[in-house]
């Protein structure tokens, strides 16, 4: 079993949902996050005061998927989140150990 | 008490001859003449024996058209305080401290309320033991025979309009002044200092301030010939004057001017600089103290050197900075809006778009250079703005009476008028920098005035109200 998590521009989110639905994905975590990577942020100004505002808000989206579908939801997300400007976020993969959901105590891929 | 009842006559014509004419005017025969042919005649009745005067008062009909107006104006000018100036206040400061600003405005509007009924009213506008001419104690500050508001009957009359009227409109006055002073210290004064603060503020430095400008024959800057119709020195001026005092007096914020202290809600800030402009009209066209041509006038040249300041702040911005912004546009109305406040009643429309370009730009650069230059933390910048553009204001307010500048006064020596105008600036600074430093003093070696540190990071609206403005879950 594979952990995807992307950091996603906050504007993509309905289309990247709707992607991950299409590549039969059945639930995710979605969280407001803040950061940098290569997309810097802006400056703003008060009556003369310059505050440089570094980090840029952000949505982390955190799926867990079967091995051999992880492949289709990366790609799912690539192609939804995807603006080909800087700042359009990463996607990180991991592999993920156990999987139980809690009513049924069921594991693994039944529980995912 | 006749004397009473005409009391702060020096506001609509001095005895300089330069202010304008009202229905109070001796010489006036009938209402709605063009201010040009009644302004020569002023002049006869300013030098008029004290008893002339209040009979001449005591023969004016009073007038319904004057006070429906005049008790429209007081609510917009309460407007001002409460929310406006409250908002725009509010706005710029942090999240946590939003409440803290405006329980200091609305404090502020009760507090003063109480005082201005006990002995306020009295001491700024009782004119017993005045005399045209004659410099003596109360030149500068009024009796107490008007305390808790002696005499004040239904028939009571100032002028055309009811006498209670007066009493409430010039309290709208006496309550933004101190209010205006709470955006030099925002963020770190103790509660209890700011209120005592205002209470000993409002009654050691506004009130002889009003009294001497607007106290009739007899008061100290009125006998000068200082041109103030509707309170640059009394009010701005003094008020700015104070917050340069209190922010070097009390020490700047926790951090500043390294850490980032943004506007926490730019919303409010527009909508209490949009009610400010509302309000204004009722603080300067409320100043003729009656619905006529004057106070029609007054309300235009408003508008003209609003508009005129907010453009004037936003070309100066987009030129340094290459940005117009919103907190700009807002911060150069009211520029304009308190450089207006003087020569409101005897500018025409042209001098008030100079005097709006002027005031505009100006204070472009002392709200947005000097302070950070000169490292003085006057957080919300009542220095920068009220006081700098009170100080334009009254100094243009001079050569810009002039007919010959376009003007409805009767200023024929433009240096003359400007020098006079530059003697009640000076004056004024002095007196607000002495009084509030010795006010500021008093109770930070007593009571403390500032937070400590802890409460400060916290924010005052937790630290010392012991509520949050947003409880978002």
């Amino acid at each position: 079993m594979k952990w995807i998590t992307a950091v996603i521009k906050p504007f993509t989110l309905d289309d990247v949902r709707e992607a991950l639905a299409e590549a039969g994905v059945q639930g995710m975590t979605v969280t407001e996050v803040k950061g940098f990577g290569r997309q810097h942020g802006h400056t703003e100004l008060y009556r003369g005061a310059e505050y440089v505002v570094d980090f840029l808000p952000k949505l982390k989206i955190e799926v867990a998927v079967a091995d051999e579908h992880a492949d289709q939801v990366i790609e799912a997300i690539t192609a939804a989140a995807r603006t080909g400007k800087v700042g359009d976020g990463k996607i990180f993969v991991s592999a993920l150990e156990q999987v139980i959901r809690i009513r049924t105590q069921e594991v693994d891929s039944d529980a995912l | 008490m006749p004397c009473e009842r005409r009391a702060g006559n020096a506001r609509r014509h001095g005895p300089a001859g330069i202010a304008r004419p009202t229905p109070s005017c001796p010489t006036q025969t009938s209402r709605g003449m063009r201010p040009r042919r009644i302004l020569p005649l002023l002049g006869v009745g300013l030098v008029l024996p004290l008893d002339a005067f209040a009979q001449t008062v005591h023969t004016l009909p009073p007038d319904s058209g004057d006070t429906a107006w005049m008790l429209t104006a007081t609510m917009l000018v309460l407007l001002m305080t409460i929310p406006g100036l409250a908002l725009f206040y509010g706005g710029m400061v942090r999240a946590k401290n939003l409440l803290s600003v405006l329980m200091q405005c609305f404090a502020i509007t009760a507090l003063v309320t109480v005082l201005w009924m006990l002995y306020g009213y009295s001491l700024a506008f009782s004119s017993a033991g005045m005399h045209a001419g004659t410099f003596n104690l109360h030149s500068i500050v009024g009796g107490l025979d008007r305390a808790l508001l002696a005499g004040l009957t239904p028939a009571s009359r100032y002028q055309t309009v009811p006498e209670s009227v007066f009493v409430m409109f010039q309290l709208t006055f006496a309550i933004i002044t101190p209010a205006l002073i709470v955006g030099a210290f925002a963020e770190r004064m103790k509660f209890s200092a700011m209120l005592w603060f205002s209470a000993l503020w409002f009654t050691l430095a506004y009130l002889p301030m009003a009294h001497m400008v607007w106290g009739g024959p007899g008061s100290l800057l009125g006998d000068l010939g200082v041109i103030d119709f509707a309170g640059g020195t009394v009010v701005h001026i003094n008020a700015g004057i104070a917050g340069l005092v209190a922010c070097l007096v009390i020490g700047k914020r926790r951090g500043w001017p390294h850490t980032p202290m943004p506007p926490h809600n730019m919303g409010y800030t527009v909508i209490g600089a949009s009610l400010l402009w509302l309000g204004w009209f009722g603080f300067n066209a409320g100043s003729a103290v009656a619905a006529n041509g004057s106070a029609g006038m007054a309300m235009l040249v408003t508008q003209i050197a609003t508009a005129a300041a907010a453009i004037g702040w936003t070309a100066a911005e987009w030129i340094a900075h290459r940005r117009a912004s919103v907190l700009g546009i807002v911060s150069g109305a009211v520029a304009g809006l308190v450089a207006v406040t003087p020569a409101a009643g005897t500018c025409g429309p042209g001098g008030a778009l100079v005097l709006g370009l002027v005031a505009g730009t100006v204070c472009f650069f002392t709200a947005t250079r000097l302070k950070y230059r000169l490292g003085y933390d006057d957080a919300l910048d009542v220095f920068g703005v009220h006081a700098i553009a009170g100080i334009v204001g009254a100094l243009l307010t001079g050569p810009l009476a002039a007919p010959a500048l376009g003007g409805f006064g009767t200023v024929e020596s433009l240096g003359g008028q400007l020098w006079i105008q530059a003697k009640g600036v000076a004056f004024t600074i002095a007196w607000s920098a002495v009084l509030s430093w010795a006010i500021l003093k008093l109770i930070d070696r007593t009571l403390g005035l500032r937070v400590n540190t802890e409460q400060e990071q916290m924010g005052l609206d937790l630290a010392e109200h012991e509520e949050r403005a947003y409880n978002l879950s």
